[in-house]
């Protein structure tokens, strides 16, 4: 296997550049995304089943609720938030519990564009990311130069990542070249004036791109795994599932099938790849079957809050109990978490 | 088909919680016997997490059942005492196996707890008349004092009244628009699991009633240090367990009501309808 490189280190585009072959043309593409094997639904289904039935107890429950926490990024996406609402957020992020300052900052702050200087300033230097959705989220129904302008505005307020939506339409009607020529060009609009797309540290110059499939959209298990192969192969950081304004979410198996994909991508290309299940997540059953999953699938090089994240925002809260009952030995309530 | 061949048709009780009848998540159940020892029915045996499903379940519907109008609610508990009416025969089966009494006694009592129903749920749209008041102040506003629900209110139903003593305990709480999670009697539990198929049809929403049964002590005592209920009622509690329930209930100033000794048949009076209510008083400007 390759040395691992991360998708955000300058090394990735060389690894990426020896799989050009496959993505030469808008032919060679379709034959290498339709070539991959294709899900077997039941067996998928049944493994993500099985890992959640892992029992997690004690002091690998308190490990656990404390990563999950650390990986969270805390959303807000809302026609209503106001830069009040926001700056909250950011509080809450920065010390998620008040009563108990042993517990984790999350990893990230997600907000919309216009809010990428708010949070941005009521984060400071302390080190959490923001993380800001573009591309005319979550339809993405505009034409490219607006979705590059968006992307662009975001990456200007100061955004650390960009969390951006395939457009599904092209994907669903085969016009993959399309959406893989978009996924480069938002790439490209990720890298800060002065900057380069490579980044040696992996924060300073270019955001970091995460791509949405909205698999609630994508009709087949299939067709999660070549929007996988897709994203990653155009450079993605780290794939996400959905935008949480769909009726399906995240759900485990479509999980799983993203993990496995970064895992062959990885086996074939040495490229390190994130992923990020975001909407429905609201127990911390949920999560902790999700880090099960990751541990599983890709194992523990993964299980940092560089390598996965949990799009939420009302689960935080049920960590945050969770974890109060864990240290005093009683079920804490909604009266002892903020309400969003 | 002679009566002796047909295969008994046993029931499995089960939980009540949310509106739903879960078996317990630890899958256990205990057996329970008459008052002779002879079996009866396994019950469901329920564990700490089913009491916390059930706080959770209880807050749920909090909203919704201490929002609607005090005549809904009395509707709602009427149509429950009409619904455990036509269950009459049933309720006084079990609860003559229950407690070792002659069929006349029983059904005696189950009358009696109907009436008790009855009579709770006209308290619904009366109770503020009685524990609220209009305070005379020296400032030109109208000040009014009226009664609100205290919120998630756990129950240890009497372990000597497994019907009638649970009806004169849960009643009074859920008129006044509290929710409710209940211990059942620890021996006797099964009139207590099958008023919960009374209530579950009875357009009493899911949740404003979750039953359990199981181990009083081991149930009682998360419940009691649970932050999220908001007052306890001891009354099937023993004396040195209610001692630790009460210390445990401290931590986030519960509202207690202790055990004493009760009478079911009496006249049970207004004290378990106001032990679960808070006073909210409004200062309103008076027009010039």
């Amino acid at each position: 296997m390759p040395i691992t490189v991360p998708a955000y280190g300058k090394e990735a585009a060389g690894r990426l550049a020896s799989m050009a072959d496959m993505t030469a043309d808008d032919g060679a593409l379709r034959r290498f995304l339709h070539g991959l094997p294709g899900v077997d639904a039941v067996g998928l289904q049944a493994r993500a089943a099985t890992l959640g039935t892992r029992s997690i107890k004690t002091t690998a429950k308190a490990y656990a609720i404390d990563l999950a926490i650390s990986m969270i990024d805390l959303t807000t996406l809302e026609g209503a938030d106001t830069p009040g609402k926001v700056r909250a957020l950011c509080a809450k992020a920065l010390l998620p519990d008040p009563t108990d300052r042993t517990a984790p900052r999350v990893a990230a702050v997600c907000v919309y564009p216009d809010m990428v200087a708010t949070a941005k300033e009521a984060l400071g230097g302390s080190g959490i990311q923001v993380a800001s959705v573009a591309t005319a989220f979550p339809a993405g129904r505009v034409a490219l130069p607006v979705k590059l302008a968006d992307t662009r505005d975001a990456v200007a307020a100061g955004a650390d990542e960009i969390d951006m939506v395939i457009d599904r339409g092209a994907f669903l009607s085969g016009r993959y070249m399309a959406v893989f020529e978009e996924i480069k060009a938002v790439k490209e609009a990720c890298v800060r004036a002065g900057g380069t797309s490579q980044s040696e540290t992996g924060g300073g110059s270019a955001a970091h791109l995460k791509v949405i499939f909205e698999t609630g959209e994508l009709q087949t298990y299939d067709n999660v795994r070549r929007a996988s192969w897709l994203a990653m192969l155009a450079g993605a950081d780290f794939i996400k599932t959905s935008t949480g304004k769909v009726a399906v979410n995240a759900t485990p198996p479509v999980t799983l099938l993203m993990l496995e994909a970064v895992r062959d991508f990885h086996e074939s290309t040495g490229v390190q790849v994130g992923v990020k299940p975001a909407g429905g997540i609201r127990t911390t059953k949920d999560a902790v079957k999700y880090l099960v999953m990751v541990n599983e699938t890709l194992g523990e090089r993964w299980l940092t809050a560089d390598w996965f994240r949990f799009g939420a925002s009302s689960l935080l809260n049920d960590l945050l109990m969770q974890r109060q009952k864990l240290s005093t030995g009683r079920y804490s309530g909604p009266d002892y978490v903020t309400v969003d | 088909m002679n009566q002796s061949d047909r295969l008994s048709v046993l029931k499995t009780y089960k939980l009540y919680l949310g509106g739903a009848f879960p078996r317990s998540e630890s899958g256990r159940v205990y057996e329970v016997t008459d008052s002779k020892n002879r079996w009866l029915a396994n019950a469901p045996l329920a564990s700490r997490k089913d009491a916390r499903d059930a706080v959770v379940a209880a807050r749920k519907a909090f909203g919704g059942w201490s929002g609607a109008t005090a005549y809904n609610r009395g509707q709602i508990l009427y149509r429950v005492a009409e619904m455990l009416e036509g269950r009459r025969d049933q309720f006084t089966a079990e609860v003559a196996a229950a407690e070792g009494l002659s069929k006349a006694k029983a059904a005696a009592v189950v009358e009696a707890a109907v009436d008790r129903w009855v009579w709770y749920a006209g308290w619904s749209d009366k109770v503020a008349q009685i524990a609220g008041s209009a305070n005379p102040v020296a400032g030109p506003y109208f000040n009014l004092s009226s009664p609100e629900p205290t919120g998630v209110v756990a129950v240890l139903a009497p372990q000597d009244s497994s019907f009638l003593g649970l009806v004169s305990v849960l009643a009074p709480v859920i008129v006044t628009g509290n929710t409710a999670v209940v211990v059942a009697a620890e021996d006797a539990p099964l009139p207590a699991l099958s008023l919960a198929e009374v209530l579950a049809t009875s357009d009493l929403p899911g949740g404003v009633v979750n039953i359990l049964s199981g181990r009083t002590a081991e149930l009682a005592t998360p419940l009691a240090a649970h932050q999220d209920v908001n007052a306890i009622d001891l009354t099937g509690a023993g004396a040195e367990l209610a001692t630790d329930l009460e210390r445990a209930a401290a931590d986030n100033l519960k509202r207690v009501r202790r055990p004493g000794p009760a009478d079911w048949a009496a006249d049970p009076g207004t004290d378990r309808l106001l032990a679960f209510l808070e006073t909210k008083t409004v200062w309103h400007p008076m027009g010039v």
